[in-house]
């Protein structure tokens, strides 16, 4: 070990290699790679021996098996008793998902309207908004979800009382129901008008921006993209004479039938995940709006910028760096806090899971999957907003 | 990166300490903490549910402080763990408890998957409650396509409705919760129309309901629930303490041996209460299970027999009424049948 590179007739010219902070370096990461790498060697051997002793079957050949359990609500694929404990798993995932990103975009936008709530200089505003994120940041999200389901859901009448609103809609503690579209011959030009609509929106700002920057002639590009968005498909669908019937909801035997329904199990925990992290996302957005030094303001509006248009182009801006990371973070918890969903039960991937857990009794292998997926979910997640970060980043030139 | 890393650590050395924690056996690691750890439900009144006076009490947990009188000569040295559905195969297969007597159905896949059920206190069989005020004209579960039906994660109960209904090509609508306790307030909100279950939980959850009158459990039976106590695999012995537990407590039924009388029955001439209870001349019975001879002496004096436990749990002495029905002893035409103690 103690390999003191000496060469002969130079005993005075160099010092022990031990002594050399670059080798030193490297040895130590090495020896802290190996012992790590020995732990993790010991862990693994050791539970598949300890398995073994307990006569525990390992791998993931179970998941090919036939689930024979229903899932009440998987909108994107078809399932049933029949299908195998990986689809399962993967209606699972995809519930987990989309409640995540439906939550995500609604804490976001609520968090910035009650963020810069709390800023205003009206009096009441300012209250309310601050009372929103006392009660929600302390209290538990499970609390918020049984607040959500038990409290205000469950007290919605029957199905056979439901209230009935505009558009053939109702409500009632079933959860919502509304009129499903069926899509009719034809329909298909619809969509890709749609898609039309959404490019060509896309390169009218660029346009518009482009015009503006070169001649500082304003053009309205907003205006023009929703037309563009929405007026492209009902003209598409107008051509075609309107192929389109409505599938109305009924009063049948027990519930509701036919629409679309959404249950109040996902609402609850959407509503819960959305109102508890939005309280998080509202400091946060104050935090950075404060963060913007007051020069700024001060400078535009010097410049002769009117107030709306000080915040949009000259505050928010630079709010955005300081607020893009930590709120990166709050994304991850209410991806991770989505695992909460089974008090409300809401089929996600820790529900799910679990239920394959204990019918299988393969425990070490589901844990795995969820480590897996939900970690997956999270890297993605701190990926994307990294991404942004470095695009709103201060650009030095 | 580093934080799930070491999550990933923990979780993985918890699952080690816990799979080696279960090699050693139980007897002795029960003898040597002086208790015995048993899991139960979270509450189901009649199996598992605190009392008023705040102490657990039911069947499942009298069949725990059986097994602690047998072990420990004193019925009282039990800690109870609830447990939902989901979570109790975990409990016991990590040693966080040392047996699970929790209305537990034994299947084929439970009694491969590293467990083993020692017998069948309960014969049950899965049944359907609705609020017939509500639901006024159904009388039978064929009526019940398009319902939307509660129930808890994790049971044979989640697959035998997705069999029944699939057979009779009947749609429902899952709504599926991890505790006892929120099904309950589900079905009790009008969330579900259908509430399933074991026939003798439906019976208790009845009972809790605001309005019990008003809900019935509907015929049908649709399949076979025999419920019982599980133990780890691969520890012969205490296997053999619980399952014989239980054919004892069916012996004393038999012979008449009851909390009252178990002293006097001590001194009977009987060769068999005599054998039974651990006093004929240098009986090996009880020593040979690993416990004493007076075992039954201690678990009798605890709890009483078979019959004095479903009837002061299920029976005629509770809130429940259950009938002894395909629980009675097999000499009054039931299916509960000791095998010898000799």
């Amino acid at each position: 070990m103690a390999s003191q590179d000496i060469s002969p007739g130079t005993d005075s010219g160099k010092a022990s290699l031990l002594n050399d902070p670059k080798f030193r370096g490297y040895l130590f990461q090495i020896l802290a790679v190996l012992v790590i790498a020995l732990l993790g060697y010991w862990i693994v051997n050791n539970t598949i021996e300890n398995l073994q002793r307990a006569r525990l079957a390992t791998g993931f050949g179970f998941l090919d098996g036939r689930a024979g359990f229903d899932i009440s609500s998987s909108p994107y694929l078809t399932y049933s008793s029949d299908s195998t404990f990986a689809k399962a798993l993967l209606v699972g995932i995809l519930n987990t998902l989309t409640v995540a990103v439906a939550g995500i975009i609604t804490a976001t936008i609520l968090g910035f309207i009650v963020g810069i709530g709390r800023l205003s200089h009206n009096w009441l505003i300012r209250k309310i908004c601050t009372v929103y994120v006392e009660i929600f940041r302390n209290v538990p999200p499970l609390l918020v979800i049984f607040f959500w389901y038990s409290g205000v859901l469950a007290v919605l009448p029957q199905a056979r009382q439901s209230v009935a609103l505009p558009f053939g809609t109702y409500l009632n503690n079933r959860g919502f129901y509304v009129p499903s579209l069926i899509l009719g011959e034809g329909a298909w030009l619809a969509g890709v008008a749609f898609i039309i609509g959404i490019v060509a929106a896309f390169f009218v700002k660029r346009w518009a921006h482009k015009r503006q920057m070169a001649t500082g002639q304003p053009f309205p590009a907003n205006l023009t993209a929703i037309a563009l968005i929405i007026g492209l498909p009902i003209l598409a669908l107008a051509i075609k004479g309107f192929p389109l019937t409505l599938d109305y909801p009924i009063l049948g035997a027990f519930n509701l039938k036919g629409g679309s329904q959404v249950g109040p199990e996902f609402i609850s925990l959407y509503l819960a995940l959305s109102f508890y992290t939005a309280s998080f996302i509202a400091e946060i957005v104050r935090a950075g709006i404060r963060g913007v030094g007051k020069g700024q303001t001060e400078a535009a509006h010097a410049l002769g910028l009117r107030p709306g248009t000080t915040t949009r182009l000259v505050v928010v801006p630079q709010a955005m760096r300081i607020i893009t990371p930590p709120l990166a973070s709050q994304y991850l918890n209410l991806t991770k806090n989505s695992s909460l969903a089974i008090a409300a039960g809401y089929p996600d991937l820790f529900a799910v899971g679990g239920t394959i857990l204990n019918q299988t009794g393969r425990s070490l292998e589901v844990v795995v999957i969820f480590m897996i997926v939900y970690l997956s979910l999270s890297v993605l997640t701190s990926l994307f907003m990294n991404w942004y970060n470095a695009k709103m980043a201060l650009v030095e030139r | 990166m580093g934080v799930s890393a070491s999550k990933f650590l923990v979780a993985t050395s918890a699952l080690l300490l816990a799979a080696s924690g279960a090699c050693a056996a139980t007897l002795d690691i029960v003898k040597e903490k002086g208790f015995l750890q048993c899991g139960v439900n979270t509450g189901s009144a009649g199996f598992a549910s605190p009392n008023d006076k705040g102490e657990w009490a039911g069947f499942d947990v009298d069949y725990c402080r059986a097994v602690a009188a047998a072990i420990l000569g004193d019925g009282t040295k039990v800690k109870f763990t609830p447990l939902s559905s989901k979570d109790r195969f975990t409990a016991l297969q990590s040693g966080e408890i040392d047996v699970l007597i929790r209305n537990t159905t034994w299947t084929l896949s439970r009694d491969t998957q590293g467990f083993d059920f020692t017998g069948v206190n309960y014969y049950d069989g899965q049944g359907f409650m609705i609020n017939g005020k509500k639901l006024t004209g159904i009388t039978s579960a064929l009526q019940l396509s398009g319902a939307t039906i509660c129930l808890q994660a994790g049971t044979t109960t989640e697959l035998n409705v997705a069999d029944y209904f699939k057979a009779n090509r009947m749609e429902y609508n899952p709504v599926v919760f991890e505790k006892l306790e929120e099904v309950n307030n589900a079905y009790d909100s009008g969330r579900c129309d259908v509430y399933t279950d074991d026939r003798a939980s439906l019976h208790s959850i009845r009972l809790r309901l605001a309005s019990t009158a008003d809900h019935i459990v509907l015929p049908e039976i649709i399949s076979k629930e025999p419920l019982g106590p599980a133990v780890r695999q691969g520890d012969p012995q205490w296997a053999d303490i619980i399952r014989w537990t239980h054919y004892a407590l069916l012996t004393a039924e038999e012979l008449g041996i009851t909390k009252a009388n178990v002293d006097e029955m001590v001194k009977s001439e009987s060769p068999e209460i005599r054998r039974v209870l651990g006093q004929e001349q240098n009986t090996k019975l009880g020593t040979d299970l690993g416990l004493t001879n007076d075992w039954v002496v201690n678990m009798v004096r605890a709890v009483g027999n078979y019959g004095e436990i479903f009837d002061r749990d299920l029976g005629a002495g509770s809130r429940l009424k259950i009938d002894r029905g395909i629980n009675a002893l097999w000499t009054k035409g039931g299916l509960q049948y000791p095998m010898p103690i000799r």
